[in-house]
């Protein structure tokens, strides 16, 4: 508006201006915090009662390790719950990634043996591993934007599929030669010493991921969109494109996980992610990520992550029976969504 | 008189087997509030629909500033200088207050930064802080999201966001309907200050009284058509209603 009226002045003096809230505030009012301190705790704990064995490098970087596929999805995932979609697909579409990028780089080299490739073949391949994931993930992004069918049949859909395919193009037995170029840079080597590669990448993903979430006009249209598409679409944003390139973003990413797996398992591992969706999704919405929409973080799908990651590790080395992880990590799960709710519930009142 | 800004003739709109508007016909000129009353059911909220671009009439005449348009987005209102509060708000709860003042229009950090699409959140904070006190929004904390705020609050944010962007119209369909008395006083101030900058305003509205004391002229719609029109003076509350419930129409108004 242009006009300036003079009225103005006696509401600037008689109210006062509006604050920010505390740091405390804002950072209390979310599960990202709680969350945070269960995962501290179960360290805690851990290192307590085995400093020997928990406290070590290796259990460090096997730690980490392992966490960082789960966590290239997970930056994805972050996304998509954000918009109050999901992606089932991701676990599939990693291997069939792998498959064909296995496939690729094979094809290109002698005797269909790709352990001697140089790194044309081994970019070929990485760049075909990113693109079939992009495939999946457009396909699942044009059903969901423009033809309207829930995500949650979509990607159950390319769930199916993709590891159909990669069942079909492999004939079900996993590839077995991968080049050792790839093995021992990416899928094992370390940097600064210690500091495992694929674990460099993953944390470079993660950066980047949160930045565009956090202060981008991507990621303040990917949160109004959960928050209500219909108000997005009467502002004027391009509702069907974001969405669409959201989970393209998600199926690229999907891709580089296949494409890093490959490279540390040495294999294209076909039978070893079915559950790698649930498990990604139990990450995100551990770490405060509203499966309703509009309300997420990058940071908590991280914690998320650590903590059936943290608690695989401590059990065993304290010898608790490996079958009492997922039990404890769902019951975390539940509290976390039912806190979710009873605090949107108490919010949607006032 | 002054100029007429929206001229919409005939406008049949369907929702399946309901028909929402018969043939509704409805006129904004610039610098004046026009009340748009009429029964829940009436068509109104339909009509603000069609003439902001989130619907689009089965058929119909639409001219703006002269011009014949077609209204196949919100984008294209907004293009033309159109910005409206929607009954139910279309705001986004899980936004604070300078997020939703801005959803659509953000700014960006100036340099390579902005063409990244980085945001410059310090920069709408400050404006919306300046934009809220001056429409005499009062709002406890900016960064709260607005899911958390009083319903009234809401609401002065998505009357806010309508007025700080519109440059010739502004559509209001029931904007004070969650208020109480002291802040229905400041949207209706704010609605006679748009209208002195020279903008049309039109006001939806079931409150009678304030109908009589903010509206230049009242057009009345009755099951999907407009069945009468006053000037806001020389009217009375009985004729209001005679012509929302049809006690009272008036032959040229259609
Ligand atoms: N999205 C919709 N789908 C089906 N029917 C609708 C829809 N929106 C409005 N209607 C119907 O159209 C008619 C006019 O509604 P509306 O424009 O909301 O009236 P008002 O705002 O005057 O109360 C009502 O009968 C209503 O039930
Ligand atoms: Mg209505």
């Amino acid at each position: 508006m242009t006009t300036r009226s003079e009225s103005t002045v006696d509401i600037a003096n008689g109210d006062v201006e509006p604050t920010r809230r505390s740091l405390w505030q804002r950072v209390s009012g979310s599960n990202t915090v709680w969350i945070a301190l269960v995962l501290v705790a179960l360290i805690v704990v851990f290192s307590i009662a085995r400093p020997d064995a928990f406290l070590t490098l290796f259990t460090a970087q096997t730690l980490l390790i392992e966490a960082a596929v789960l966590l290239v999805l997970g930056v994805g995932m972050t996304f998509v719950i954000i918009t109050s979609g999901i992606d089932l697909s991701v676990g599939s579409v990693l291997i069939f990634a792998g498959v064909m990028a296995a496939k690729t780089m094979e094809g290109l080299s002698p005797r269909s043996d790709s352990t001697g490739a140089g790194w044309g073949v081994i970019l070929v391949g990485l760049l075909v591993a990113l693109v079939s994931g992009g495939a999946w993930g457009l396909v699942n992004g044009l059903l969901i934007a423009r033809a309207k069918i829930p995500p949650l049949i979509v990607t159950l859909g390319s769930f199916g599929a993709a590891l159909g395919a990669a069942q079909l193009i492999t004939d079900g037995s996993d590839v077995r030669t991968v080049p050792k170029a790839l093995a021992r840079t990416l899928g094992s080597g370390t940097s600064l010493g210690v500091v495992p590669n694929l674990v460099i990448l993953a944390v470079l993903i993660t950066v980047v991921g949160d930045l565009v979430l956090r202060t981008t006009r991507f990621g303040r249209y990917t949160y109004a969109i959960g928050s209500n598409e219909e108000a997005a679409r009467r502002a004027g944003i391009a509702v069907t494109r974001h969405l669409v390139t959201v989970y393209l973003m998600v199926g690229v990413l999907a891709g580089l996980a296949g494409f890093m797996s490959l490279a540390y398992f040495r294999t294209t591992t076909i039978s070893g992610h079915s559950t790698d969706n649930l498990n990604v999704i139990a990450a995100v919405v551990l770490g405060g990520t509203s499966l309703f929409g509009g309300m997420g973080s990058i940071i908590g799908t991280v914690i998320g992550i650590f903590i059936p990651a943290v608690l695989t590790k401590g059990f065993v080395i304290l010898h608790v029976q490996a079958f009492w992880q997922p039990i404890a990590v769902s019951a975390v799960l539940v509290a976390a969504v039912w806190f979710d709710q009873v605090r949107r519930r108490a919010r949607d009142q006032s | 008189m002054s100029e007429l800004l929206l001229d919409a003739k005939d406008l049949v709109k369907h929702y399946g087997s309901v028909e929402a508007l018969r043939g509704a016909s409805f006129q904004a000129f610039a610098g004046e509030v026009v009340a748009l009353i009429g029964d829940n059911g009436a068509g109104k909220s339909t009509l603000v629909k069609c003439l902001s671009g989130v619907q689009q009439p089965d058929s119909g005449e639409l001219r703006f500033d002269g011009k014949q348009v077609v209204l196949d987005s919100p984008t294209t209102a907004r293009r033309l200088g159109i910005e409206t509060v929607y009954q139910d708000l279309a705001v986004a709860p899980d936004l604070d207050p300078a997020a939703n003042l801005f959803l659509g229009r953000e700014l960006r950090k100036p340099g390579l930064l902005g063409r990244l699409g980085v945001l410059d959140k310090a920069a709408m904070r400050r404006r919306a802080i300046t934009e809220f006190s001056q429409l005499g929004v009062r709002l406890q904390s900016i960064d709260a999201p607005i899911g958390s705020l009083s319903g009234g609050q809401r609401q002065s944010v998505a009357v806010a966001r309508s007025v700080v962007w519109a440059s010739k119209l502004v559509f209001m369909d029931e904007p004070t309907a969650a208020l109480g008395v002291v802040q229905r006083e400041r949207v209706l101030d704010v609605i006679k200050k748009v209208r002195d900058a020279g903008m049309g305003v039109v006001l939806i509205s079931h409150n009678m009284p304030e109908v009589l004391a903010v509206a230049d002229r009242i057009e009345v719609l009755r099951l999907g058509r407009r069945v009468a029109r006053f000037s806001g003076s020389d009217v009375t509350v009985e004729q209001l209603v005679g012509a929302m419930t049809g006690a009272l129409s008036q032959e040229d108004a259609a």
